[in-house]
């Protein structure tokens, strides 16, 4: 990794950022006041949500609300977009916290203001956040019409609380404010999961989101508290600026072990904690486990959170301090790996899966972890270039699965369902499928495409990481497979249909609050619904749910020529490197400055011109071509075969939606596709290993509370009503027991006083 | 058979004659201890009550006999106090007494065993 730091250094000397010059992140400048709004109006509409709760408004007027705010919102961020200008600008709504404490001669001062960090990369983020919002938002007003009146005004209220959260976290000017977004966007998902919260498991898997973040948040916490106790501040525009910072980064350029062994450890330590913050918001390795239980929520949250938005504040996290990540010989090798990891792993459990949201949840985690292996193969442009794209072919596929699953009462198993694009009604759902679905494959051409072409060229390109590369190909070639397994499963072939569970009842999320007659209705339907199957119809998607389809998919289209827009890496690559996360990787500017290399070269040392030359041998190839210009046909090529071979096993020759030709095959492959399918046993394994302990660690500990500290608690009750047993027969209330004592009282009195006065 | 300091008169002003402050103090011990005797053996509120009496009484005799041997009036007046509280409680008691036996329709203590305290 140290060769890799110094091969990055050359890249940077050859882009002009010298270690003289610093790294490149101009000073901040003042801002203007009214990008507060951005985060204010999505709070606006969680007062209103709020308000119409508690006057139990009965109409869609929550929806209306929300949307109206989080439009009003986007547009405010478009215009911070056309206001951006080449250096970051600084805009403070209050100063937030301002704490000085230390003696006169070493003050220490935490100063935090609820500020705004506004630069490119902020506005890439803020752009899908708060346009994605409003397009969902849009979608589930129709979504959720069967919560009107109940939990209609909760669930737009904790959506517009995720969008506030999540402004908080991306536009934060200092760690603290994007870690009050980050457990905020923590908590929405929580309320959000957990919305059935009659469902017990929803709120199983509400309360696992909870835990599994909590561990990633930990790491952000303490390698937030590591930030301040090592440079003193926790603003994103003192820290980058700040000497000490600049001088380690420097060493952490030259790359020499002598240099790498003046950066103490602990400095080396924060990029891994800040690492773990993100895997656990991101959902990546040890901790993906969350995010395909996080479905149990209603599918707009699914889409809004768990596949657009918050599950990329992990890479937003690491692309906003990618700079800190240097500081590490190893961090990024590990982002790197573990991405690679997530991505393959959980695509083979996505190949195995029935539920569709299900294999949608694992594609998410395995597109999250291509970013992660982008920025671990140090380029940030291609990672956000993929959670820009993802967002929202991932958005559009989550919306149409969810449209069936609202039109089919509940089904979502791909076994139980086909042909639904040719149903009447349900064609836009297809066709947005479809691009959604060839966004995700990979198909050439596409936004999707570009975006994954350019992290695999990269991982190709940078020293050391060629086997991530291969990972990620094999990868891509699976997406592509599972992803048309869903396609060609249920929206194309034979018609065929069977409701879900949810049939004959709008609301049987809560089917507990019905009334008795309610109930009974229920069960007599379904008994009759054993015997006429095709009693149920469908209910084709109305004007919003369509309209929403279709603007993603436009949209999805509209990005593509963003890519070719601008000098490297499109429209998206031009945004991210004259932000934070700005970082030129190995070979990204070959053809830009070769002619500047000679003169960069010379204003180093001897050492660093050898060095660089040794590095440059050893920059990776793809099978001897250089990669940049061989991917493109490459992973299209892989693309296809995967959307081929899912062709050939789940469309060509399937009669029923039951079957298909890939049954005959699984025998073949052993006990590989049952376990799969259980997801390799990482629960069942997480379950043995952590959860079974804890639990019967728990129980101990409540014998000891129940045994220990309640028995001292009890004996203290005890004891007196012991003593008072024991003495009570002496009050029996008949007088002469009372008069007979009195008397021996007084013999006694008596006998004392005589003997005493003698 | 009394002590002797007993007996043994103070002699200013008047000589009480025959009679010594030991035989004053053993009327009112021998009347507190027929009264003790008389309420712990009697189940009779009404004879137990009038022990009591018994007793109060045996115990003015004493105060009032040391009152006149030691020659002031504390003793005297005290008893004056005892015998109007005295009286005072004997209505009292006396209506109580009453009234617990319209309910039990008897003057057993033994029937009023639920006076526990």
């Amino acid at each position: 990794m140290t060769e890799l730091a110094t091969t990055v250094w050359q890249g940077l000397a050859a882009a002009g950022l010298g270690a003289a010059e610093g790294w490149g992140v101009p000073p901040a400048v003042p801002g203007p006041m009214w990008i507060g709004l951005i985060p204010a109006l999505p709070l606006l509409a969680v007062v209103l949500c709020t308000l119409c709760a508690i006057f139990k408004v009965k109409s869609k007027l929550p929806a209306w609300l929300t949307v109206g705010c989080l439009a009003a919102s986007f547009v405010v961020t478009l215009l911070m977009y056309l206001n951006m200008s080449g250096s970051p600008m600084l805009s403070t709504a209050f100063t937030w916290i301002d704490v000085s404490w230390g003696s006169e001669r070493s003050p220490r001062n935490l100063h935090a203001n609820f500020g705004f960090y506004i630069d490119s990369l902020t506005c890439l983020w803020m752009l899908f956040v708060t346009g994605l919002a409003t397009l969902i938002a849009l979608y589930a007003s129709e979504y959720m019409s069967h919560d009107v009146g109940k939990g209609y005004s909760r669930f737009f209220a904790a959506f517009s609380l995720f969008v506030f959260s999540m402004a908080c976290l991306v536009m934060a000017d200092n760690l603290i404010l994007l870690y009050l977004g980050w457990e905020g966007v923590g908590l929405c998902s929580y309320l959000l999961i957990g919305y059935f919260y009659k469902k017990p498991s929803a709120v199983a898997a509400a309360k696992k989101a909870f835990i599994m973040n909590r561990i990633g948040d930990l790491g952000l916490a303490l390698g937030i508290f590591l930030i301040f106790v090592k440079f003193g501040t926790v603003e994103y525009a003192k820290l980058f600026a700040d000497g000490a910072f600049k001088e380690m980064l420097g060493h952490a350029m030259t790359g020499t072990s002598e240099s790498w062994a003046k950066i103490p450890w602990d400095v080396k330590l924060i990029p891994i904690l800040l690492m773990v913050g993100a895997f656990g918001k991101s959902a990546q390795f040890p901790l993906y486990v969350w995010l395909p239980d996080a479905m149990e929520g209603p599918t707009p949250v699914s889409a809004l959170i768990h596949a657009a938005t918050m599950v990329t504040a992990g890479v937003f996290l690491i692309a906003r301090t990618y700079a800190v990540f240097q500081l590490s010989p190893s961090a990024l090798t590990i982002v790197a790996i573990i991405g690679t990891v997530t991505a393959l792993l959980a695509a083979t459990i996505g190949m195995a899966q029935f539920d569709i949201k299900r294999i949608m949840a694992y594609s998410t985690v395995s597109q999250l972890g291509y970013m992660f292996a982008g920025l671990g193969v140090m380029t940030s442009v291609g990672a956000c270039f993929h959670v820009f794209t993802h967002a929202f072919f991932k958005a559009l596929l989550f919306l149409a699965c969810g449209a069936v699953m609202h039109g089919f009462a509940g089904q979502l198993d791909l076994r139980k369902l086909s042909g639904v694009g040719k149903m009447p009604g349900w064609r836009i759902v297809g066709i947005t499928m479809l691009v959604g679905c060839l966004n995700l494959a990979g198909f050439p051409l596409l936004a999707g495409f570009w975006s994954k072409d350019m992290i695999l060229a990269q991982a190709f390109i940078t020293p050391g990481m060629g086997l991530v590369g291969w990972v990620l190909l094999l990868t891509a070639g699976l997406t592509a497979y599972y992803t048309f397994r869903v396609y060609f499963r249920v929206f194309v072939g034979p018609q065929e249909h069977h409701p879900g569970d949810e049939a004959h009842g709008h609301d049987d999320h809560d089917a507990h609050g019905h009334g008795g007659h309610g109930h009974d209705d229920h069960g007599h339907a379904k008994a009759d619904h054993k015997h006429e199957a095709h009693d149920f119809h469908p209910h084709p998607p109305g004007w919003a749910i369509n309209l929403v389809l279709v603007v993603l998919a436009a949209a999805s289209f509209a990005i593509i020529p963003l890519t070719f827009m601008g000098k490297h890496g499109g429209w998206v690559g031009d945004m991210v490197s004259h932000s934070s996360a700005a970082w030129s990787a190995p070979g990204e500017h070959h053809d830009d400055h070769a002619g500047h290399s000679h003169a960069a070269g010379d204003t180093h040392s001897h050492a660093g011109e050898s060095s660089r030359s040794h590095d440059e041998e050893k920059l990776g190839t793809f099978l001897g071509m250089d990669p940049h210009a061989v991917m493109y046909y490459v992973s299209g090529v892989v693309g296809l075969i995967g959307i081929g071979v899912a062709y050939r096993l789940h469309l060509q020759g399937r009669t029923s939606a039951a079957t298909s030709r890939a049954d005959a095959l699984l025998p073949m492959l052993g006990p590989i596709p049952k376990w799969a399918q259980n997801k390799w046993y990482v629960d069942e394994f997480y379950h043995f290993l952590f959860v079974r302990p804890l639990w019967v660690l728990s129980h101990i500990f409540h014998l000891i509370d129940r045994m220990l500290v309640d028995g001292l608690v009890n004996l203290a009750g005890i004891l007196p009503r012991a003593l008072g047993a024991t003495i009570r027969p002496s009050q029996s209330g008949q007088l002469h027991g009372y008069a007979v004592a009195m008397a021996g009282g007084i013999g006694v009195l008596l006998l004392i006083v005589l003997l005493v006065a003698r | 058979m009394l002590a002797s300091w007993m007996l043994a008169q103070s002699d200013y002003p008047i000589p009480m004659t025959n009679l010594t402050l030991g035989h004053y103090l053993f009327v009112a011990a021998a009347m507190f201890a027929i009264g003790l005797i008389g309420f712990l053996t009697r189940r009779n509120l009404i004879i137990m009550f009038l022990c009591t009496e018994l007793m109060f009484q045996a115990a003015g005799i004493a105060l009032v006999a040391f009152s006149r041997y030691h020659l002031n009036h504390t003793g005297e007046t005290f008893v004056i106090f005892v015998l109007t509280v005295a009286a005072a409680e004997a209505a009292m008691a006396l209506a109580l007494v009453v009234l617990l036996f319209r309910r039990r329709e008897s003057l057993s203590a033994e029937e009023w065993g639920q006076m526990k305290g």
